[in-house]
């Protein structure tokens, strides 16, 4: 059974569209980079695989049936927003509150949610780290909890938006060993979005890739190259490869690169203000 | 050995004086269920990174009482209409508003301009705006125990029922809104429960002054413990510590209650502050 189909599926966020008649089938087990421009439309289409967009357009079918809100089968790992400065709740009362989070009534775990808890942490190696507030955590420390959270309950799909945002490279490549390790384990289907491509080149099976409001998944050699992404990005691209990396370059200049500097600005501002926590 | 026989034994008739008078035993009752209730909510307050916008509710809550005394009914059912009624429609509006300081801050001073108004044309009830801003536990009856009782129950009924999804969307937003969390309706449940609280709060330490209970213990708590559920029992404690010990300071020194919480709110909190930046960050910062 796939486990991602679109089927000439169409996605609207306020009137604007941002897929449009999209079509595309993951398999099971499958580990996808999910790459693209800023704004493509990385994170809307993960929207719409967690129930929380239906598509305007087309068909939209998750293990064979539509997406629905709070399916516990899909481990998600939404895009890292700023954490409030002050938030001195320790890694583990933070990722326990995502367990059966949705239900009423006080936050107390059962001795197996705790149980689940230990083993997930375990699996990343963040046991120790749990025991530290959020406050006081580097970026690839809250990187890993936050990994560790979307893989409780042992979901069969695992959604990471951006996970390598405001890693440096070190972490970067810890971060994408520790994915490729537990889901290859644990036949966990991937979809991995990310702004570099080279990091991911050794793990990924396929590359989704987005732009100018179409979608285009197949093997690496398949999707990067001058034709398919100079219709993606609306521009005319050139591929480049050298020493087993490959560039995607626009007059000249590195697309990825760009928009990858423009996010280490991000990754900066952040870290700034953590470094000033400890001094 | 003797002395401090001694002394415990004079410190134990000192204290069975203060609640030898009926408004003494009142007022530990009145802030007593109010601590209870304000280190409860405002832990999740001070989580969420709303303090402002429970600052605001308490100001617009001014308008409300003083509203009601021109109109002749008690000051706390008007503040309690008025800091509902902006809780919730806080809340409607959704983060675009209520985690706007500058919407917020023009509200609540729109808000205690309208306050004064209703003073000046009620001008009998002046006497009573000092006691609205800065409180009056002293003069708390046996009726206004019930009430406080009562609202607090409802509160903190309230408060358990949504503590679950709360804490998620509080901490991870969008993933609680993956998991089907209906995020508006929490936040705007929070926001009434957190006017509820703040209109106890101003009955004993008023208005100006509910940041002393409602913020100062559980951001206290949250410097020396990193738990979930000891953070909790820390705000409550502090809150109850701070007040009763406040009582017993102005009983015996003659200055205001809410003085006498304010700085121990105030001490505390630094303290706490202090304590946590001493013992520092639990891990080593790696060098660049």
């Amino acid at each position: 059974m796939s486990v991602i189909t679109f089927d000439h599926a169409t996605l609207h966020i306020g009137g604007r569209s941002v897929l449009s008649d999209v079509s595309f089938t993951i398999e099971a087990g499958e580990f996808i980079g999910l790459l693209g421009p800023n704004g493509a439309g990385k994170t809307t289409l993960m929207r719409a695989i967690l129930g929380l967009l239906p598509p305007s357009g087309g068909r939209v079918e998750i293990f064979g049936r539509t997406p629905e809100r709070g399916n516990p089968a899909i481990g998600y790992f939404p895009q890292l927003r700023t954490v409030l400065p002050d938030l001195r709740v320790r890694g583990r009362d933070f990722i326990a509150s995502s367990l059966n989070g949705e239900r009423w009534g006080l936050p107390s775990l059962s001795r197996k949610e705790r149980l689940a808890v230990e083993a997930t942490l375990e699996s990343v190696g963040a046991r120790k780290l749990a025991a530290r507030p959020l406050s006081e955590m580097s970026g690839g420390e809250r990187q890993r909890l936050l990994l560790a959270q979307a893989l409780m309950g042992n979901p069969m799909l695992l959604l990471l938006d951006e996970p390598l945002i405001s890693l440096d490279a070190r972490n970067q490549e810890i971060a994408i060993d520790v994915v490729r390790t537990v889901c290859r384990q644990r036949k966990i289907t991937v979809l991995f979005s990310a702004h570099e491509l080279n990091q991911l080149l050794g793990t990924l099976d396929r590359v989704l890739y987005l732009g100018n409001r179409q979608a285009v998944l197949g093997t690496v050699d398949e999707v990067v190259k001058a034709p398919v992404l100079s219709q993606l990005y609306g521009a005319d691209i050139q591929v480049v490869r050298a020493d087993g990396h490959i560039f995607v370059m626009s007059r000249g200049r590195d697309v990825e690169r760009v928009d990858h500097m423009h996010d280490h600005d991000h990754g900066h501002g952040y870290d700034h203000g953590h470094s000033h926590h400890h001094h | 050995m003797i002395m401090v026989t001694v002394m415990i034994m004079a410190t134990a008739i000192t204290i069975i004086d203060m609640f030898a008078y009926e408004f003494m035993t009142n007022a530990f009752a009145a802030a007593g269920i109010v601590a209870v209730v304000s280190g409860l909510v405002g832990y999740f307050l001070v989580m969420r990174g709303q303090t402002f916008a429970g600052h605001a509710l308490s100001h617009i809550g001014f308008a409300g009482a003083t509203g009601a005394g021109l109109i002749g009914i008690a000051p706390l059912w008007g503040l309690l209409a008025f800091t509902l009624a902006a809780g919730i429609a806080m809340g409607a509006l959704g983060e675009r508003i209520s985690n706007r300081d500058v919407a917020i801050g023009v509200i609540l001073a729109l808000a205690l301009g309208f306050g004064l108004l209703f003073l000046h044309y009620y001008t009998s009830f002046a006497t009573q705006a000092t006691a609205l801003l800065f409180g009056n536990v002293l003069a708390v009856d046996h009726s206004m125990i019930v009430t406080l009782a009562v609202l607090g129950a409802i509160t903190l009924a309230a408060l358990a029922a949504i503590m679950r999804p709360l804490i998620f969307c509080s901490l991870q937003p969008e993933l609680a809104e993956a998991k089907g969390v209906p995020l508006r309706f929490i936040s705007t449940a929070f926001l009434a429960i957190v006017a509820l609280a703040v209109s106890e709060c101003a009955q004993i330490v008023g208005v100006l002054l509910v940041f002393t209970l409602m913020v100062g213990p559980p951001a206290a708590a949250q410097r020396v413990t990193t738990g979930l559920w000891s953070g909790l029992v820390a705000a409550t404690v502090f809150a109850l510590a701070e007040s009763w010990l406040g009582l017993t300071m102005a009983f015996y020194t003659d200055w205001p209650v809410s003085f006498c919480i304010a700085v121990l709110s105030a001490l505390v909190y630094f303290a706490c502050l202090a304590l946590s930046m001493r013992m520092g960050p639990a891990h080593p910062v790696p060098a660049p």
